[in-house]
């Protein structure tokens, strides 16, 4: 199936990450099935869980999954801002939180101390306190707390139709619109 | 005498006396966003969703009565974003996450978000720390959702005739409250046939033992967008 936008002059260079969330809308995105190959016809990609490259370059899109949910997620979250011309939000958490937020009316300490110490069928436990891991927030914020957001793609997950509507709208450089059936808040 | 008519986004809607433009509208198969408005009870006015221009003035379309000649507005972008924008700050005020909501899918305020083509809060997330009660044997408060519509307070005052619900407090700091001396609902002689446990736009008042029974694909807004379905489903229920 050939997406329904003209050859573009040079490939568009995309960037995705997964910050708070839990590679669900990743997973969405390979659904997209054997759209893949035109897709990659039209994208390369730059840093992505499906690269395994780690630090995001100039890319003309960025695509982010998850909230904001500690130090590194907001460090990742400027990278991404600094790099990407158009930056996307991906996904319930990304665009509210999501799951992660609920945790936003209870204290980080009693939240890592019942997880960590004192949870049913926790024995010996301690919180992890090595330098390499990043400090969680007191809150999970959404990336439009953080830094401009410029596109929304809600669903938990976004459907595979969906991603690949908003991608061909985008591509196109026609703004996305979800019609019925393609815009889930679920 | 032929009836009175005003005129929505350029077409001929027909009225009785004493309706309001709503009303008329809705009678005449035509759709205009609301969340407040319920046919069986007095309009409320509070949501401003329904909001319509009246002969170029803004107005609320559930309380303003229509009236012969009227040039009314409705489908305009300019009302679309005012929509979109007091939906948007329902959303942020509360908590609402719909994955895990049981309402998802016929939920009125989810809904009219899609219809709006609202596909984010815009305004930073208030996340406000509210109440869940479960006191209650078989019905679930979930007060992290509400909306303060007043349905449920108009229910069950007007045709339940039982005032268990109110609203109490102002500004942010609004919310429902339960009439019973602990606050609680299940000190209260709510009954799950109550007029009050079918009007929740949102996921506030739920049935106990009954989420997510309907899968998703079928569930209201999935099949058809609330432009179409017109009645919310919680009047079918």
């Amino acid at each position: 199936m050939k997406p329904d936008v003209p050859e573009p002059r040079k490939k568009l260079r995309v960037a995705t990450t997964s910050l708070a969330g839990c590679f669900g809308c990743h997973m969405s995105l390979l659904d997209i099935d054997e759209r893949l190959i035109p897709l990659l016809e039209l994208i390369e990609l730059d840093a992505s869980p499906l690269t395994d490259k780690k630090h995001v370059g100039p890319c003309d899109l960025g695509i982010i999954e998850g909230g904001v949910c500690n130090a590194d997620n907001v460090h990742v979250l400027r990278a991404f801002r600094q790099q990407c011309k158009i930056l996307v939000a991906m996904g319930a958490c990304a665009v509210n939180g999501g799951l992660p937020a609920q945790r936003n009316h209870l204290d980080v300490r009693d939240c890592l101390q019942t997880v960590y110490l004192t949870g049913l069928g926790v024995e010996r436990g301690f919180i992890p306190n090595d330098p390499e891991l990043p400090l969680p927030l007191a809150q999970v914020h959404p990336l439009h707390d953080v830094v401009k957001i410029d596109y929304f793609l809600p669903g938990c997950p976004p459907s595979a139709d969906a991603i690949w509507s908003f991608l061909n709208d985008l591509i196109a450089g026609r703004t996305p619109q979800l019609g019925h059936g393609l815009i889930h808040y679920d | 005498m032929s009836e009175p008519t005003f005129t929505l986004d350029g077409d001929d809607v027909p009225f009785t006396e004493g309706q309001t433009i709503l009303q008329a509208a809705l009678g005449a198969r035509r759709y205009v966003p609301y969340l407040c408005f319920h046919k069986d009870f007095k309009p409320h006015g509070s949501c401003k969703v329904c909001t319509v221009k009246v002969n170029g003035h803004h107005a609320a379309g559930c309380t303003t009565p229509a009236r012969a000649g009227d040039v009314v507005e409705s489908q305009t972008e300019e009302l679309t974003e005012l929509r979109r924008d007091l939906v948007q700050f329902l959303f942020t005020e509360g908590n609402h996450f719909c994955p895990s909501c049981e309402q998802s899918g016929r939920c009125t305020l989810q809904a009219v978000g899609y219809e709006l083509g609202v596909t984010q809060g815009h305004y930073n997330p208030l996340f406000p720390t509210r109440p869940l009660d479960a006191s209650h044997p078989d019905v679930l408060l979930e007060l992290n959702r509400c909306i303060l519509c007043e349905l449920c307070v108009r229910a069950s005052a007007q045709v339940d005739r039982k005032h268990v619900f109110a609203l109490s407090g102002r500004g942010l700091t609004k919310h429902l409250v339960v009439n019973a001396e602990s606050g609680r609902l299940g000190d209260t002689d709510l009954a799950v046939e109550d007029k009050a446990m079918k009007v929740c736009p949102v996921g506030a008042i739920l049935r106990k033992r009954r989420g997510f029974t309907v899968p998703i694909g079928e569930r209201t807004f999935d099949k058809a967008p609330i432009s179409q379905v017109l009645v919310a489903p919680h009047e079918e229920d």
